[in-house]
């Protein structure tokens, strides 16, 4: 109990704790959010992928000193446009076409931050660093929530109607192509903002966890995204105390956070938990 | 009325079909049969657009169907949902509201309406809370009848809507139908038994890999045309006992 003092009273003192906080309820709120559509939408390689194929878009944007958002997108989608090139002009399944397309950008971003190396941290940039958030990131990421919020407001029948039934969507003439690219340039913002609390690694686990854990326990599109995006906050919150306490990287420690909240509604949700089912079998 | 002129569509090289020409009337029931592979659903997503084509028109009052996807209401083969989704009947049937509502709009109290009353016409009124994963097959396919009835189409587009359901539940949608068909719409179903052909469909086209032919069921259910789209055994089977029942 004592850390916890401790975290609170670092919370009222430090200047750097307090930013950190706020960037992680923010990164939880919109990964909550557009992580509920990447599983429902059956997307979470793709999610996956997106996340790491901003990789050289952050490099590139360190090396010509240019905003890091806007590397990193021009990068994701055109990961997302290759992977969407690929499955249509060839027989190969699309989690082949992902798998291909992530992994080669991947190891050129790789490559191209060891070269940029003086300017920026790889281990910060692959497992995330929110004690070191600075209030202009800060800000970045304010404007990205707000972006995540207004997009599913506004296009919040279309993102359900293409997620649930594609066909139907496309049968009345609905452009699902271009609301699926835009629900990729959302992705990759989410990703590039995540990329400060969680890391590029593990901000797969973020947009999946949270939601999948919402997924067990609810039967409402809506609902699942209000509680995806509750325990994102949680997580992110919890994660963050564990990582100030014990000088945990914040990435690990925020997801390992998901994943305990995952296993308790794995087991216990009233609705699909494998225990509240094999009593009510029995 | 809704024509298809020369279409080609190809999967692969391989064409499905080549410069197929139909049309479907309003006021009447129209019933495609063919055998498995024929070329129906990729007929329909053809026309639809949902399908790219290699060549041929498809209009509907003389304008592409292109322009005017709003005006058909399309009821999927069942098996290709996810029924998973954490949607619950009366939000699907709503979905059926979508393709009217402008951009940003989401649906209302008189689309819930709308929804309520197209659910108690499919007789799935006390349903309306139940997660579609809890229903069973026919009450499922009525689920999507009521929602086409939402959309209130000119065109009505059912692909296979009898596979894997209950008698009542088939009977449930046949007077739906009826009821389109009194209304002036255009009614097409995609159907492999050839057992109601004659009590279901007014018009019927016969498909396989092209027209057989179409026009009024009583002059094209015949056994030549059977024999020619499916097996000279089938055709003996529905035209001989068909007949022994006569005598």
């Amino acid at each position: 109990m004592n850390s916890i003092a401790l975290f609170i009273d670092g919370l009222t003192k430090y200047n750097f704790l307090q930013t950190a906080l706020i960037t992680a309820i923010l990164v939880g709120i919109m990964s909550g959010i557009v992580g509920s559509f990447i599983i429902l939408r059956g997307m979470s390689l793709m999610g996956d992928a997106i996340s790491h194929a901003v990789l050289p878009g952050v490099a590139v944007a360190y090396m010509l000193g240019i905003n890091l958002l806007l590397g990193a997108s021009i990068f994701g989608l055109l990961a997302a446009m290759l992977i969407g090139f690929v499955t249509m002009k060839s027989q190969l399944k699309n989690d082949t076409a992902i798998g291909i397309v992530f992994s080669s950008f991947f190891a050129l971003g790789f490559i191209l931050i060891s070269m940029a190396e003086s300017a920026t941290n790889l281990h910060h940039i692959l497992f995330g660093n929110v004690l070191a958030v600075s209030d202009q990131d800060l800000i970045t990421t304010a404007i990205v929530l707000v972006v995540v919020v207004l997009f599913v407001v506004l296009f919040y029948k279309e993102l359900l109607i293409t997620s649930f039934d594609n066909t139907f969507a496309r049968a009345y003439g609905l452009k699902t192509q271009v609301l699926h690219y835009g629900l990729m340039m959302i992705l990759t913002l989410v990703t590039v903002t995540a990329l400060q609390t969680v890391g590029i690694i593990l901000i797969v686990a973020m947009l999946i966890t949270p939601a999948a854990t919402a997924y067990l326990l609810t039967n409402k599109m809506s609902s699942m995204i209000m509680i995806a995006a509750t325990f994102s906050v949680f997580a992110s919150v919890i994660g963050l105390y564990f990582s100030f306490t014990f000088n945990w990287a914040s990435g690990p420690a925020i997801v390992l956070t998901a994943a305990v909240f995952f296993l308790l509604a794995f087991l216990f949700s009233p609705k699909q938990g494998i225990f509240i089912k094999k009593r009510a079998a029995n | 009325m809704i024509k298809v002129r020369d279409m080609t569509v190809a999967y692969d090289s391989a064409p499905v079909f080549t410069n197929l020409s139909i049309q479907f009337e309003p006021g009447k029931i129209t019933g495609i049969i063919g055998p498995n592979g024929a070329g129906k659903s990729t007929m329909i997503k053809g026309l639809l657009g949902l399908t790219s084509k290699q060549s041929g028109t498809a209009t509907l009052a003389d304008q592409p169907i292109a322009k005017q996807l709003k005006l058909i209401a399309y009821v999927e083969q069942r098996a290709a949902l996810d029924l998973t989704f954490p949607i619950n009947v009366l939000d699907t049937v709503l979905t059926g509201t979508y393709p009217n509502l402008g951009l940003f709009k989401v649906p209302g109290k008189k689309e819930e309406e709308a929804a309520l009353a197209a659910l108690t016409d499919v007789k799935l009124a006390e349903f309306n809370h139940r997660q579609i994963s809890e229903l069973s097959g026919g009450q499922l396919q009525r689920v999507f009848v009521a929602r086409a009835i939402v959309q209130d189409a000119d065109v009505i587009i059912l692909d296979e809507p009898f596979v894997g359901i209950d008698m009542k539940s088939e009977a449930d949608i046949m007077a739906i139908l009826k009821k389109w068909r009194a209304a002036g719409k255009t009614i097409i179903v995609v159907n492999h038994d050839l057992n109601k052909v004659t009590t279901y469909f007014d018009d019927l086209v016969i498909i396989n890999h092209g027209v057989v032919a179409q026009g009024q069921t009583q002059d094209v259910f015949t056994k030549k045309n059977i024999t020619t789209a499916f097996s000279g055994d089938l055709s003996n089977i529905l035209f001989d006992e068909g007949e022994a029942t006569h005598e």
